[in-house]
């Protein structure tokens, strides 16, 4: 099992989203410990993209914070270098496939092996596509993490068979950010995953509460949570790091 | 030239969230049926003849010929179309594809408006709702186009986000399509984004080329020695050229916009400046930083302002079949100026920059040899925003 299983030793996992360098790196370190003090499982860093398609507002705001801050991909990878002394528990990067390809694939992915990151979520890099990565994501044991969505239907089982790290249920149609009510049928979609792969599957895309997460983690193995962590930064910025502490205490509270 | 998963060599492709690859596959399987139906061929010719008024004319430009005194012009008259662009080809084939799909509503993206208006058209005549997303820039630069739109029974939305052009435009789109798939088709305007797109717009526009190829030979008993479009995500130009890859003589010549000049950064020539990267669903040609951020670019024309193009055109570039060469604002407000007082035509500013490259091609060729340009949009649309750019305030 990858190091990612890790993150789902601890009863249902809780995942958190945050955007490097929004505002600023400094700010996303003391995020990111805050986060781990109070319960986080498994710490999602974006990477930021000019155009992140798949985001809504909220995230797409903190990308732009995150470059215009000058943020870059190399300063982004001394960063988590130098958070690994310290910060254990698994952690995946989440970028745009050109991210990864505009880098080169295999010294982004090489490095991701060096600086410990344990996974890669591509948004735009669907199944059919993923043997742009996968080879070199193999070569160097760095999980390619796979995403189902409501919309997945008959292709649910094809992508779970090759999942690895944990599998990515996005909860409901549309672009990341908050939502009041999530009416996908997920237990369905998790009942299929169940019977095509034992990799864990966690649930993310529209949750903000404590309700909404331990529901979601009812039927899945954990809750991932991105713009509702980001509002807090674009809230209270460089002292965000403690209002995100209270917050994932209290999700993770809902899911123990 | 499509392989079976979307390539054109190593470009192409379907880089987009797994929300929605059945909403594309579903897509490709509607248009591998309906390709072949009798019945959705003979709709679509009729709504091309009777609506469109198609087959648009090939004019011989003899004032421009003798003028600049080399290859003998023709001009490819997009612009006649219903709604004054080539637009309205591969809208009238998606509108009725979506239609036979059980689409009930349009959603668009657009540069200049073009294909805003294009797709509010089909939506009006086909009965179906239709949302427009344009860049918040271009709704101030093109503001007749949204009030043509808005006429036409469609929603616009302004789009704030990132530089507010097209290519923002284009990502609002796909943003909305994931998040209404059943009723929805997404009514991309040119040959990019995910498979099929590339290959549905190229098939609907094609068939520019081969009416060219028709009425060159009924004219001229040959084929031209040079064919000449603008590209931006380059529906127009592959349009233009389809039906003419095979004839290895005929050179195939893309004109892409330079915006202040390719040495700047405000430039949108992708081809010339642009390196290969994966965005909006396409692996391709994208401006870029050493980051693989998305350029800001600038064209003076909304339509060709986008910072990508079209996988099977950076195909023919990879393997030499098509030339792509930059050009400048300024060279395509001369030459939008040019052919309005030569030939009493005024092309769209993105048709001018074929224009412009035909203006410098044609005196070095044979008066034996013939060229066609193809303009791909008329310019009534431009010329407020050409009278600034002289220094003139004109409101319209």
């Amino acid at each position: 099992m990858s190091n990612i299983g890790k993150a789902f030793e601890n009863g249902k996992a809780f995942i958190a989203f945050i955007t490097c360098g929004d505002p600023d790196l400094e700010t996303t370190a003391a995020t990111v410990h805050a986060a781990v003090e109070n319960g986080a499982d498994l710490i999602e860093l974006g990477i930021p993209f000019s155009d992140p398609t798949a985001e809504g507002p909220v995230i797409q705001g903190a990308n732009i914070r995150a470059l215009n801050g000058g943020v870059t991909t190399d300063k982004i990878f001394a960063f988590v270098k130098e958070l690994r002394r310290d910060v254990r528990v698994p952690m995946v990067f989440m970028t745009y496939a050109n991210v990864v390809f505009s880098y080169g694939a295999e010294k982004f992915i090489s490095t991701c092996r060096d600086i410990e990151i344990d996974g890669l979520i591509l948004p735009d890099l669907p199944f059919e596509e993923k043997e742009e990565f996968q080879p070199i994501c193999d070569k160097y044991g760095v999980d390619l993490v796979s995403l189902i969505a409501p919309t997945s239907e008959n292709r649910i089982a094809m992508i779970a068979r090759e999942a690895e790290g944990f599998l990515y249920i996005v909860s409901s149609l549309g672009v990341t950010g908050t939502r009041s009510e999530i009416k996908t049928d997920l237990a369905s979609i998790v009942a299929v995953v169940r019977q095509n792969t034992d990799i864990p599957c966690a649930i993310g895309f529209g949750i903000s509460t404590p309700e909404q997460a331990k529901k979601m983690a009812g039927v899945s193995d954990g809750a991932i949570v991105g713009s509702a962590i980001i509002k807090l930064l674009e809230k209270y910025g460089k002292d965000a790091p403690r209002y995100v502490g209270e917050y994932v205490r209290s999700m993770k509270d809902a899911l123990r | 030239m499509t392989n079976p998963n979307g390539r054109f060599g190593i470009h192409g492709g379907q880089y987009i969230p797994e929300t929605l690859m059945n909403a594309v596959i579903e897509l490709e399987e509607a248009y591998n049926y309906y390709k072949n139906d009798p019945e959705f061929n003979r709709e679509l010719t009729e709504l091309f003849n009777e609506y469109a008024g198609r087959p648009s004319r090939l004019y011989y430009a003899e004032k421009m010929t003798h003028d600049l005194g080399g290859a003998k012009i023709y001009l490819k008259r997009e612009d006649l179309n219903h709604t004054g662009a080539h637009k309205i080809n591969n809208v009238l084939g998606q509108a009725l594809l979506a239609k036979k799909m059980g689409k009930t509503r349009l959603i668009a993206e657009t540069g200049a408006g073009q294909h805003g208006v294009a797709t509010a058209t089909a939506a009006a005549l086909m009965g179906m709702e239709c949302v427009v997303f344009m860049g918040e820039e271009d709704t101030i630069r093109q503001a007749l186009n949204v009030y043509r739109m808005r006429l036409l029974g469609a929603e616009v939305i302004p789009v704030k986000t990132g530089t507010a052009t097209l290519k923002d435009a284009v990502s609002e789109a796909m943003r909305e399509w994931t998040s209404r798939i059943s009723d929805t088709h997404y009514c991309l305007g040119s040959v990019m984004g995910p498979h099929p797109f590339p290959t549905i717009v190229r098939d609907f526009q094609a068939v520019i080329s081969k009416e060219i190829k028709e009425q060159i030979l009924q004219k001229e008993g040959r084929l031209p020695d040079a064919v000449i479009a603008c590209v931006g995500g380059g529906s127009n130009a592959i349009g233009s050229f389809y039906h003419f890859i095979e004839d290895k003589d005929v050179r195939l010549i893309g004109c892409e916009a330079a915006g202040r000049g390719i040495d700047t950064f405000e430039t949108a020539a992708t081809i010339a400046t642009g390196r290969l990267g994966i965005f909006h669903g396409m692996k391709s040609y994208f401006c870029q930083d050493k980051d693989g951020q998305i350029a800001p670019v600038y064209s003076i024309s909304a339509g060709l302002d986008y910072p990508g193009v079209g996988p099977e055109h950076a195909h023919l570039h990879d393997i030499g079949r098509a030339e792509y060469v930059p050009v400048t604002d300024d060279e395509a407000v001369n030459a939008f100026e040019y052919l309005a007082k030569t030939e009493g035509i005024i092309p769209a500013i993105e048709s001018a920059h074929a224009v412009a490259h035909a203006i410098k091609l044609a005196p070095t060729m044979d008066r034996d040899k013939i060229i066609v340009i193809t303009i791909s949009g008329r310019g009534d649309k431009d010329c407020a925003a050409i009278a600034r750019y002289r220094g003139e305030d004109l409101h319209e």
